[in-house]
């Protein structure tokens, strides 16, 4: 695991564990202290109902001296098929395809200062800070560099459009030295499943502490019920469908013939 | 009032959907189509995905369906018998289109073969009518009509399994609408429509059915085509978003009392002008955007 800490969740049976880590992962020397970071979300759960647009989640926290923040959202991975267009015969026709096998459905990052100035490339890249160092597996190694550059370029440039990773790094903000927040946002064709949430902690250009957090986002109530049925009961769903539309048809001539 | 689909996984304004629900049922009752080929058009642009788009349509086709023969049936302008022979031929042809769609679909051509389908018949159907209607306009003015042959005799009559249409006063061979039903069941179910504006034409030129009746025994046919559509789609693909139908039903009905009103105002053959101009302009818009540069030549597939 390539996370030197995790958010530990049983306190009272996890406390002294999870100290003995910190405390051997950093090689903090002298007295017991406390985490050098801690954060938490306002929810962990984004519940998309009938009403819902969008939303946003606040990420708030404290570090123990100075430092600074980056935090990472990480969407469940999906696998994503591009296609690439080509003028035949005057018509734009999709003439070639790329499958990517495990591509983060949503990304996106805020940072307390501009990511160049909080690390090296070589830190950055490897924690995959920033949307162009997202590692993207390209299946075919008989692509060219180029032209795998393209593609992955592609996917980047159609997920921005999508709303699906952002366009832009968010702000870290400090209150004070210790107390930073930001704001997540989340738009309203959010995809669904369970993200990861990364929060690091750097001090002249090093990783000193981090912490994952899980934040599931999923359809509640009469959407949820409506799409597991559709779903999971696929031919009930279509024979319910038909039969709502032939009610509706019939209630739509009764209510007209009166007038 | 934003709404979120829970199929199409988009949030849209329920106003905009009732909205647009009214504006093209207003045009299906003015020139009497049930207005599919302009419906799933606009539901792609305002960014209800492709598919979703096609399979929701079908399902919100079979209620205005519904309402629609249920008055042309009080009218008795249904062909039953007719009806039921488009009808086998609807449902192997629908059947086999779900099937196509999928396959299309997997391999990245489905919107392409969507947007051709559309300018293809668009183009046909919209300048036969446009050619057909100006003819009846100036014959108008010319008076004296010039009658044609009631009963022309060509190939069509060889065709074995021939059957008594009471109704549509035909005898003709079984195996025509059958072919017919077949082929309209297949744009049926790729383009997310009833069908209504190539069937139409389809039994009048083709068949040779009376225009009474022509309008009534389509609807017939087409409620048992989509609803079949809808079933495929919503058990293959779970593409069948019942929500938004609903919310575009409930616009569709107001809107095509008021264009049934609205359409005592007019002629035939002007509104029939009108429906020409129409359909090419979709035509063209499409057709003009197949050939234009894209924004972006890379797209995003399917995640599934």
């Amino acid at each position: 695991m390539r996370r030197p800490g995790r958010h530990a969740k049983t306190v009272a049976t996890g406390f002294w564990g999870f100290a003995a880590l910190v405390g051997f992962g950093l090689a903090v020397a002298g007295p017991l202290r406390a985490a050098p970071l801690v954060a938490d979300l306002s929810k962990h759960l984004v519940a998309i109902t009938t009403g819902f647009a969008g939303t946003d989640v606040l990420l708030f926290g404290a570090i123990d001296e100075p430092g600074d923040v980056v935090v990472i959202i990480w969407g469940p991975p999906e696998e994503v098929v591009m296609h690439r267009k080509s003028r035949i015969a005057g018509i734009w026709i999709n003439t070639a395809q790329m499958t990517f096998d495990r591509v983060p459905s949503f990304y996106s990052v805020a940072s307390s200062r501009a990511l160049d100035e909080v690390a090296s490339d070589l830190v950055l890249s490897r924690l995959e800070m920033g949307v162009e160092r997202l590692k993207l597996p390209l299946p075919h190694a008989k692509a060219s560099p180029n032209v795998a550059r393209n593609w992955r370029d592609a996917l980047i440039r159609n997920k921005q459009v999508l709303g699906h990773y952002a366009q832009e790094i968010g702000q870290v903000i400090f209150l004070g030295e210790s107390l930073f927040r930001t704001l997540v946002e989340f738009p309203a064709n959010v995809p669904t499943g369970t993200y990861q949430i990364e929060v690091y902690l750097l001090r002249d250009g090093r990783v000193v502490s981090a912490q994952t957090t899980p934040l599931i986002v999923g359809k509640i109530g009469l959407e949820a019920e409506v799409y597991d049925f559709a779903h999971n009961y696929a031919a009930a769903y279509g024979l319910i469908a038909i039969l709502v539309a032939l009610v509706a048809g019939w209630l739509a001539h009764v209510a007209f013939r009166r007038h | 009032m934003q709404i979120y689909l829970p199929i199409a996984e988009i949030s849209l304004n329920a106003f905009l959907l009732l909205g647009l629900g009214g504006l093209i049922g207003f045009l299906s009752g003015l020139f009497g189509v049930g207005g599919g080929f302009l419906m799933t058009p606009a539901l792609i642009f305002i960014g209800v995905p492709p598919p979703v788009a096609v399979g929701t349509e079908a399902n919100q086709i079979v209620a205005s369906s519904v309402s629609g023969v249920l008055a042309h049936w009080q009218r008795s302008n249904v062909d039953f018998k007719m009806g039921f022979v488009l009808l086998i031929g609807g449902l192997f042809g629908s059947t086999f289109g779900v099937w196509l769609f999928a396959v299309l679909r997997s391999v990245g051509q489905i919107d392409l073969v969507i947007k051709l389908s559309y300018v293809t018949f668009l183009g046909i159907i919209g300048a036969l009518m446009f050619v057909e209607s100006l003819r009846a306009m100036r014959r108008r003015r010319t008076a004296g009509p010039s009658r044609a042959k009631l009963h022309k005799h060509t190939w069509v009559h060889g065709l074995p399994f021939k059957m008594r249409f009471r109704r549509s006063k035909l005898y003709i061979s079984a195996l025509l609408p059958i072919g017919v039903g077949f082929l309209v069941g297949i744009l049926a179910a790729i383009m997310g429509v009833g069908g209504g504006f190539i069937m139409v034409p389809a039994m009048i030129y083709l068949l040779g059915m009376p225009t009474s009746v022509v309008v009534g025994t389509s609807l017939f046919q087409i409620i048992f085509v989509t609803a079949n559509v809808t079933f495929l789609q919503a058990y293959a693909n779970q593409t069948v978003d019942v929500v938004l139908a609903l919310l575009l039903l409930a616009g569709a009905v107001i809107g095509a009392q008021l264009g049934a009103k609205a359409s005592v105002l007019l002629r035939g053959e002007q509104l029939r002008i009108l429906l020409a101009i129409m359909v090419l302009a979709v035509c063209a818009k499409l057709g003009y955007d197949l050939t234009i540069t894209p924004a972006d030549i890379y797209s995003l597939g399917l995640s599934e």
